[in-house]
């Protein structure tokens, strides 16, 4: 018969949305939480991202991943929270078990009163985006370019096309020229980047790295090692026009086409996921489909911001305690979101007001970028709230926090959309 | 000097190997890559055909039937996966009937058991997501499916527990004549003298074979491209599912893989040379558009990759296997096109008989034993025997490959075992991390780690996989300290 620990808390993952869980599922009292780490050590994908740009909201201050990372670290050791490294969760149930497996332990199956899913993403891979030509070496996903630089010390090559402008193939096009190798270009399909625009500044712009918007790469060629890439510009339907083709001699290709929440854990819970951002449907108090496990950070929706990151977490962790101290209310919710006319999603699916405590922070992605909108939320033809917006962009994510006040009493659809700001003479 | 050179590990060299490891004789396998398995075997259908469309009285029609009635033992043996998940060559139009009852005709002729003409209805409840236009087809129980490179590794294992000697990144650049046999001379400057070669070369073996004797065939390379698509996709059809064969071979098919993914191709386009393995966008397309006939709705956005292989194609038109004009003691086992992989363990069989009558005689050992130890497969063992597998060997509690779950105590075996893997590649084809979703971003530089460790070289020379196949360029900058 196996051994069956019981846990108060248990916590997938220990990357900045398992750390800051943790964190805040102990100030909300919870005693005996247990946090599982797959990696040698804690921290998660922060510890690569050796640059940088951390904590700016929730320390006002630039820290790298490490040391971001870090200071979680350390408090969570400093409030004598449990952990285990180099521990894997094979199995999730909805009864709120899982199976573990780990070098030291062995195979052990736990319980839990709550669960947070923190398992955050992965990046997408070369066949899903379906490249045509070899397959040779010198073809990296941006991450894991980024683990060989900088946790290992060794180059993945000296001329390089990276594919794709997310953040982590803007960082590593930067990280590359510091260590001396030619990035050529970058290529990305879309006609604006999904990048931040800080990165695209400070890690092209600064380095004179051009950017191909609207183009793909169309070849790679070498039968070993990467000897060269062909890009060209992509019509309206992102097909290569003829005629457009750049061609690179270069070694190495990254790739930086986009990060997908990790989800196969909460599929073995029967956990229901949202096709459009890929993580679990979640209410108010980032709790899933399953009553009782909650998730939070990127295995929700791909953030931006490790802030962000860290917020979102510290609410999953404060429900979570409350959900384990028989605190929070059960039942169907009061209000649903929807994703109206410019938005891609949203995020929390559903409220329960009545577990709000002072607001509700609705998080969101546009479709596409645009200029001078009023990012509205409406209850019927009822304006909850307004926000006038500059400059909105797929890459930044926005956010809107409405009063519980203004939620009282109120049931059904909650539309969040884009309206046009009414010209003032 | 060695008695037996088998000149090529791909499946055929590899179970030549293993059916002559059973003899008291001294046996080389040379590989000019860095593993075996590594040219046509790693990319084809991975089909066991039941063998009703090669022309009877051909070396394929006779191999192709008896080589599939032997695939469930061999398998069994060598601990390979298989399946005989039955097939379906499907008609669209009243026009291809006859096509396909000729199929029918033919497979009787060559002998295939449980051959069945069904409606287009009853293939339709038998593969509910295949096209409403399909009139009838011809169904085969005893297609399966298998993983090729699974079946040479294994046969190369097994080979070399009973005696084979296997030698790596061993190219052959030219062959001598020399008193009782040949001189194999290698492209690193190696010398190997033997009394008997067997010419397993693949794509390459028109070249080996006219470094010996006078040119009479020619291999043609023609290159097939395949989308595979996640484990979600893998029971779209649970037949493999062809269309009628065409001039250019058995045409598009849709298959569950034995790992329980779906595969779908290929297309076929004669290349210029057997290092045209790139996938193209119009063979990619082509082979989506055709395959739309079979099923309409294969979730395409489920493709995890792509890939291309070249067939052998000989200018023969069948397999060409015994020993060569004017040349006493060397084999030709070349323009092994499809069925060659369905064909091989009965090919095997044939050219071990050659071999043996060509010595007089071969002794057979008492110790030859054809089971190879099985590999452990963590994520597929019940809960209790992966708690008793851990402590016996904790790296097996160590997670290297999220998306396929394979633990750091597979890939350390897979590299240790004979006929182990010393690349990236290697490692990827025995144990499928890398193959999995995320295709290698998180597990790759674990995987590298662990080859370096294991084989005692730095992270800078392992490789993904043929020698100039280079992961790491170099250093970072080591700053002051450093």
């Amino acid at each position: 018969m196996m051994s069956m620990n019981t846990y108060e808390i248990i916590i997938v993952g220990g990357g900045p949305a398992g750390l800051a869980a943790a964190i805040e599922a102990h100030k909300g009292g919870s005693q005996k939480i247990l946090v599982l780490e797959r990696d040698r050590e804690l921290g998660g994908i922060l510890m690569q991202c050796i640059h940088n740009g951390f904590g700016l909201h929730i320390f006002r201050e630039e820290l790298t991943g490490p040391e971001y990372a870090e200071r979680f670290i350390r408090e969570m050791e400093s409030l004598g929270i449990e952990y285990r490294l180099d521990t894997m969760v094979l199995e999730l149930r909805d009864d709120r078990t899982v199976d573990i497996i780990s070098s030291e332990h062995g195979f052990e199956t736990l319980q839990a009163k709550a669960v947070v899913l923190a398992m955050g993403c992965r990046e997408r891979a070369r066949g899903a985006i379906n490249i045509p030509g070899t397959r040779p070496a010198g073809i990296y996903s941006a991450g894991a370019a980024q683990r060989f630089v900088n946790m290992e010390g060794l180059m993945v090559g000296k001329r390089v096309v990276v594919l794709g402008s997310g953040d982590i193939g803007l960082i590593m096009a930067r990280r590359m020229t510091l260590e001396g190798a030619k990035v050529l270009a970058v290529a990305e399909i879309l006609p604006y980047s999904g990048g931040l625009t800080r990165n695209i500044v400070q890690c092209l712009d600064d380095y004179d790295i051009p950017l191909y918007l609207s183009h793909t790469i169309t070849n790679i060629e070498g039968r070993d090692r990467v000897e060269g890439i062909t890009i060209a510009k992509v019509d309206a339907t992102r097909q290569p026009i003829p005629g457009t083709e750049i061609h690179y001699d270069c070694d190495t290709l990254l790739l930086s086409v986009g990060l997908i929440p990790e989800n196969e854990l909460s599929k073995s819970a029967g956990i229901r996921l949202d096709p459009v951002t890929g993580g679990p449907v979640v209410n108010e108090c980032m709790e899933t489909s399953v009553a009782g496990i909650f998730a939070c950070g990127n295995v929700v929706q791909v953030h931006d911001l490790v802030d962000w990151v860290t917020e979102e977490a510290r609410k999953a962790g404060h429900h979570a305690a409350r959900f384990a101290q028989g605190q929070l209310k059960e039942g169907s919710p009061d209000l649903v979101t929807r994703a109206g006319h410019g938005i891609r999603y949203v995020v929390p699916h559903t409220i329960r007001v009545g577990n709000l405590e002072q607001e509700v922070d609705l998080m969101m992605r546009v479709t596409e970028p645009c200029k001078n909108k009023n990012l509205v939320v409406r209850h019927g033809e009822t304006l909850v709230k307004k926000v006038r917006k500059v400059h909105l962009t797929p890459g930044e994510m926005e956010s809107i926090k409405i009063p519980v006040e203004k939620l009282q009493g109120l049931s059904g659809e909650l539309n969040v959309c884009l309206e046009e700001v009414a010209h003032e003479a | 000097m060695i008695d037996i050179t088998i000149i090529g590990g791909g499946v055929i060299g590899c179970l030549i190997g293993r059916e002559l490891s059973r003899f008291q004789v001294k046996t080389l396998l040379v590989e000019k890559d860095s593993d075996v398995a590594n040219g046509t075997t790693k990319a084809n259908s991975a089909i066991v055909h039941a063998g009703f469309d090669c022309k009877p009285g051909t070396l394929k029609g006779k191999f192709n039937v008896e080589g599939n009635a032997m695939y469930d033992r061999i398998c069994g043996e060598l601990s390979v996966p298989f399946k005989r998940n039955g097939s379906l060559v499907v008609a669209f139009s009243e026009e291809e009937l006859p096509e396909l009852h000729s199929l029918e005709k033919k497979g009787k002729q060559n002998g295939v058991p449980g051959l069945e003409l069904l409606s287009g209805d009853e293939v339709r409840r038998k593969e509910p997501r295949l096209s409403k236009t399909i009139v009838e087809a011809l169904y085969a129980p005893t297609g399966g499916i298998v993983a090729p490179w699974d079946l040479a590794i294994a046969a190369a294992e097994n080979a070399m527990d009973n005696g084979m000697e296997l030698r790596l990144d061993t190219e052959v650049v030219n062959i001598e004549r020399i008193e009782g046999g040949y001189r194999l001379l290698t492209a690193k400057g190696d010398a190997i003298e033997t009394r008997v070669a067997i010419n397993c070369a693949g794509l390459y073996s028109d070249h080996i074979h006219n470094m010996v004797a006078e040119p009479c065939f020619k291999i043609i390379p023609r290159r097939g491209e395949y989308f595979v698509l996640d484990k979600s996709e893998g029971n779209h059809v649970s037949h493999t599912i062809f269309q009628c064969p065409t001039p250019n071979g058995k045409g598009i098919l849709i298959s569950p893989s034995v790992h329980g993914n779906l595969i779908v191709g290929p297309n076929a386009e004669q290349v210029e040379n057997p290092d045209h393995v790139e996938t193209t966008a119009a063979g990619l397309n082509a082979v989506r558009e055709a395959a739309t006939k079979s099923s309409p709705d294969v979730a395409y956005a489920a493709v995890i990759t792509s890939f291309a292989g070249l067939r052998s194609t000989p200018d023969t038109g069948d397999f060409i296997i015994g020993e060569a004009k004017g040349a006493p003691g060397f084999f030709d086992v070349a323009g092994i096109e499809s069925p060659g992989l369905t064909s091989a363990p009965a090919i095997a069989v044939h050219v071990a008989r050659l071999v043996r009558s060509f010595f007089g005689n071969l002794t057979f050992k008492t110790d030859f034993n054809p089971v190879r130890r099985p590999v452990v497969h963590f994520s597929q063992l019940p809960n209790e025997a992966k708690a008793a597998r851990i402590k016996k060997d904790p790296r097996f509690g160590r997670i290297v490959c999220r998306c396929e779950r394979i633990t750091e105590g597979e890939i350390v075996d897979a590299i240790h075992r004979n006929a182990g893997a010393t690349t990236v590649d290697g490692i990827k084809r025995r144990l499928r991390p890398g193959m999995g979703r995320c295709q290698g971003g998180f597990c790759g530089p674990r995987v590298v780690e662990i080859l370096a460790r294991e084989l005692h070289i730095p992270m800078t020379e392992v490789r993904k996989d043929r020698p100039a196949s280079v992961l790491l360029t170099g250093v970072t900058k080591m700053g002051a300290g450093g």
